[in-house]
């Protein structure tokens, strides 16, 4: 009964405080979202409604891809106070790599994407090595790495220059979409059922949530603010699985991404070797003496990055249906300023891949609006440099305020 | 000159939530050692920085007269320049520099455009010699032990005039002797006109420097009592402090059961390879279940060493000797290893190494032992707010939920936390490394409380502290370092201040 009266004293009194109070203790998560609405009204306004139309959106999603999986990485690297200069050219030349498989060697593009995966591993255990067992600066290691793998993209590129890759199946990851298997309609309903059915997914697993934590008498959010929000975020999914549809669906990019931040978000929130993380980018020391192998957990965090930024050469590559001899230049930038845009915090310990993903969406909106707009590529790299400042100071300014 | 060099006249100073200080009064006279006491959160660092411009003027409410004359400072350099100097707990000195550039760092002896090394290096050393540090003036502050850097840090001070010297707490880091030395350094700067304001949480000598001891309990000025006209105890303070008599700061154990050898060292040699320099020579030491052993010696003895090289020697030192659990010999290749073999650190900096502090109460109690939580690397988080809950009330942690950043609760909370990490772990040997170090008589008497508790239980306890009554008051058996050997052993109810200090000493 107590839950009860509760519950109407939280509605009669504090809903309004109730608001407040989760906005300012959220304000640095919540400015993220506002932003890239904002982003998006305002291009949507100013070129008479071209930003937001299906086909641009669609591109806009599918060309965050290749970044995003990298910004996903990024995030873990930054959390425990290191950086990977190299993931740009790594990518770049595991690409190279990947179409040279192909296209000299003729191995199947089933067999060449793993190889290719591997190898991104093995660079990444590699970095892991040089920087928690050897101690190397990570600074040092990976700018070394990004002047090696720049040298040996140009170096297996030298004789063939630009590799059109013929193989449908790797193009088809950064180019196609999910097959409709209802065909015969102008919308892709598969499309829409997957959306529909992750909306129904979420609001269960919230639910269910929200149940467990009353079962353990745990504060909650009270029942109108948490509708809202449930209502919120299906409309947010609703609309952008509707927009996606009227052209044409998902795209495997998409799919790929989606699965990744699912199993990033899993691990760094709901597992020990996330708690280990944060505890290492919190208090390495502390960390250490608290039983925690910090050199395992950096090496892991590097082989994760090395393995991201594989799969990152993948998306660009087939998205190219080419291997180029600069591709990757300067992707780990980037992915470094759509993790800090995303909310990792500058000083480590502090982060999140949605938020991530969230910040290379905000980095890709700006550039696609400004190219609708016909703003010069000088003044984009200006307008993009001038954000990420921003954003890191308002970040640094909030987590003041909240000390 | 009138009587009173500063007068701080009804200071209230509000934080988001928190009243800090509300109407303190507080009058220092000129020429005294004024000795500012109080539990943690009381107020004495706020105070302090509102009397050095840390807080400007405007951001808190009440007057600041200095020599007469009231006081807005802007910023700390207006406070500096007014001749108020404050030289905090932690050290402000960089340590790849040298003394002179160190003492004379931000304000600069110069010609022209230029620094004028060579008189800063002459000055520098007038500096040095009046704070009794015979050193070279171009040694780096790196190679000097924390009680000469604090030396410098008053040298420093002194380098800019001071009048009103404000310290914070500046002997919770030394050892007795270099406590002792300061103490007697405060006397003669006194002689010499400089009147100082010092905060401190080691009553004793507080009692023996004392002109006139002020007392701030929850924001308010309790009483300031005149230490010259009558004597005032310890007793007298802890009372004011803490607003009731405690009795007996050290609270004895009831069911004092001490069995078998549970934990063993046997000739634990360790070699630094940074320092190029044996730590630890020949050290024998056991441990008895339900046994709180006290390890007593002086800064740099080789204490906390001993306790990282038994803990899976993080640091890498080279150690030879053999350490046996439950006469198991076992080697350590890291921390987790000794946790795994039931061993518990509790480390003596627990904002450096200790705890995360930009991390919430429930993380930092469940790290050392997650996996407990956690199923195929799945934490159970529910189980996890449970346990985190069910400290925070056995151990009587102050805080408003278990989701408070840890970097925000006082020392005495921190250290509740990091114990509560440990406990959590469920260890049968916890090592305590001066668990009290700055944290108020209130959480002392809870923490020693506690040990008793969990000795009671059947646990272990090795105690590493610099405080000579506290290892007396709470051991069982004590052991002395110095200089990397065990010089000594005793029983506690044999064990007195005298011969221990002396053991101590001994090279």
């Amino acid at each position: 009964m107590s839950a009860v009266e509760q519950k109407a004293m939280n509605q009669k009194v504090s809903l309004v405080e109730e608001v407040a109070g989760l906005f300012k203790g959220n304000i640095r998560e919540y400015a993220m979202y506002i932003v890239l609405v904002a982003i998006i009204a305002i291009f949507s306004f100013i070129t008479d409604g071209l930003f937001i139309s299906s086909r641009n959106i669609s591109n806009l999603i599918n060309q965050t891809g290749y970044i995003a999986v990298l910004a996903v990485g990024m995030t873990l690297i930054l959390i425990i106070k290191q950086i990977d200069l190299s993931v740009g050219f790594v990518a770049g030349f595991l690409g190279a790599i990947a179409a040279i498989l192909m296209t000299k060697s003729g191995i199947s593009e089933w067999i060449t994407i793993p190889i290719i995966l591997v190898f991104g591993l093995v660079i990444g255990l590699f970095y892991g090595f040089l920087v928690a067992k050897v101690g190397v600066p990570a600074f040092v290691a990976t700018l070394a790495g990004q002047l090696v793998f720049r040298g040996l993209l140009l170096l297996v590129t030298e004789g063939s220059g630009t590799i059109i890759i013929p193989n449908k199946g790797f193009n088809a990851i950064g180019n196609d979409f999910i097959p409709d298997i209802f065909k015969g309609s102008s919308i892709h309903l598969l499309t829409l059922i997957i959306g529909a059915l992750a909306i129904v997914f979420f609001i269960y697993s919230q639910i269910k949530a929200r149940k467990n934590m009353k079962k353990y008498n745990f504060k909650v959010v009270s029942d109108p603010i948490f509708i809202t929000k449930l209502v919120f975020i299906a409309v947010i999914i609703s609309g952008i699985v509707w927009i996606l549809a009227s052209y044409n669906g998902l795209s495997w990019t998409v799919v790929i991404v989606a699965v990744v931040v699912f199993i990033y978000n899993f691990v760094m929130n709901k597992t020990t070797y996330g708690r280990y993380v944060y505890g290492i980018g919190g208090n390495a020391e502390a960390a250490e003496l608290s039983g925690v192998n910090v050199v395992k957990i950096t090496s892991m965090v590097f082989a994760s990055m090395g393995l991201l930024a594989a799969l990152s050469g993948i998306l660009f590559t087939s998205r190219l249906q080419s291997a180029t001899t600069v591709a990757g230049n300067g992707f780990e930038l980037d992915a470094i300023a759509a993790a800090y845009i995303g909310g990792v915090s500058a000083n480590g310990g502090i982060g999140k891949v949605t938020g991530s993903i969230i910040g290379a969406l905000v980095m890709s909106s700006l550039s696609s609006g400004m190219n609708l707009m016909g703003v010069g590529i000088s003044y984009q790299y200006v307008i993009r440099g001038t954000i990420l400042v921003l954003a890191v100071v308002f970040d640094v300014m909030t987590r003041k305020a909240n000390k | 000159m009138s009587e009173y060099i500063l007068e701080m006249k009804n200071i209230s100073k509000t934080f988001p939530g928190v009243k800090a200080l509300s109407n303190v009064n507080f009058k220092v006279k000129t020429g005294e050692i004024h000795c500012l006491v109080g539990e943690n959160g009381a107020g004495k660092s706020t105070l302090m920085k509102v009397l050095s411009g840390v807080y400007p003027y405007g951001t808190y409410e009440g007057n600041i007269i200095l020599n007469e004359e009231e006081q807005k400072y802007k910023g700390i350099a207006d406070s500096e320049a007014a001749g108020v100097a404050i030289i905090y707990q932690e050290l402000a000195l960089i340590p790849e520099l040298s003394l002179y550039e160190n003492i004379y760092f931000g304000h600069e002896i110069k010609k022209g455009m230029t620094v004028d090394w060579n008189e800063t290096i002459v000055k520098a050393s007038e500096m040095l010699k009046q704070v009794r540090l015979d050193v070279n003036p171009a040694t780096k502050v790196k190679d000097l032990s924390v009680g000469k850097q604090q030396l410098v840090e008053i040298a420093k001070a002194l380098s800019k005039n001071v009048k009103l010297l404000i310290l914070d707490e500046p002997t919770a880091a030394l050892n007795e002797d270099d406590s002792a030395n300061l103490l007697d350094l405060l006397r003669e700067l006194k002689t010499q006109g400089v009147t100082s304001i010092m905060i401190s949480h080691k009553l004793k000598e507080i009692v023996s420097i004392a002109d006139t001891v002020t007392v701030l309990r929850d924001g308010q000025t309790v009483c300031s009592m005149d230490a010259i006209e009558t004597k005032v105890t310890e007793q007298d303070i802890i009372k004011h402090m803490v607003g009731r008599e405690i009795n007996n700061i050290y609270p004895k154990r009831e069911n004092v059961k001490i069995g078998n050898v549970c934990f063993e060292v046997k000739n634990l040699t360790a070699y630094d390879p940074t320092l190029g320099r044996e730590i630890l020579h020949n050290v024998n030491l056991n441990v008895r279940k339900g046994e709180i052993i006290g390890i007593a010696g002086l800064m740099g003895a080789g204490r906390t060493e001993f306790a990282l090289s038994v803990f899976g020697n993080p640091k890498g030192y080279k150690v030879d000797g053999e350490i046996l659990v439950n006469g198991e010999n076992k080697v350590f290749h890291s921390p987790k290893d000794a946790i795994g073999a039931g061993i518990a650190y509790v480390t003596e900096d627990r904002k450096g190494n200790g705890l995360i502090l930009i991390d919430d109460i429930k993380h930092n109690i469940t790290i050392a032992n997650i996996n407990a939580l956690a199923k195929s690397s799945v934490i159970n988080e529910n189980e996890e707010i449970n346990v985190a809950n069910r400290y925070l009330e056995s151990i009587n942690i102050k805080a408003p939920s278990i989701e408070q950043c840890v970097g925000n609760l006082s020392g005495g909370n921190q250290q509740k936390v990091s114990i509560a990490k440990w406990l959590f772990a469920g260890p049968d040997l916890l090592i305590l490394d001066e668990p009290t170090r700055g944290i108020d008589v209130g959480a002392k008497f809870e923490i020693y409380s506690l040990m008793n508790k969990l000795v009671e239980q059947g646990m272990s306890i090795i105690m590493i502290s610099s405080e000579l009554l506290e290892v007396l008051g709470m051991s069982d058996r004590v052991y002395v370092m110095s200089n990397g050997k065990i010089t000594g052993e005793v029983a506690a109810d044999e064990a007195t201040e005298q011969g221990i200090m002396a053991m101590a000493t001994t090279i």
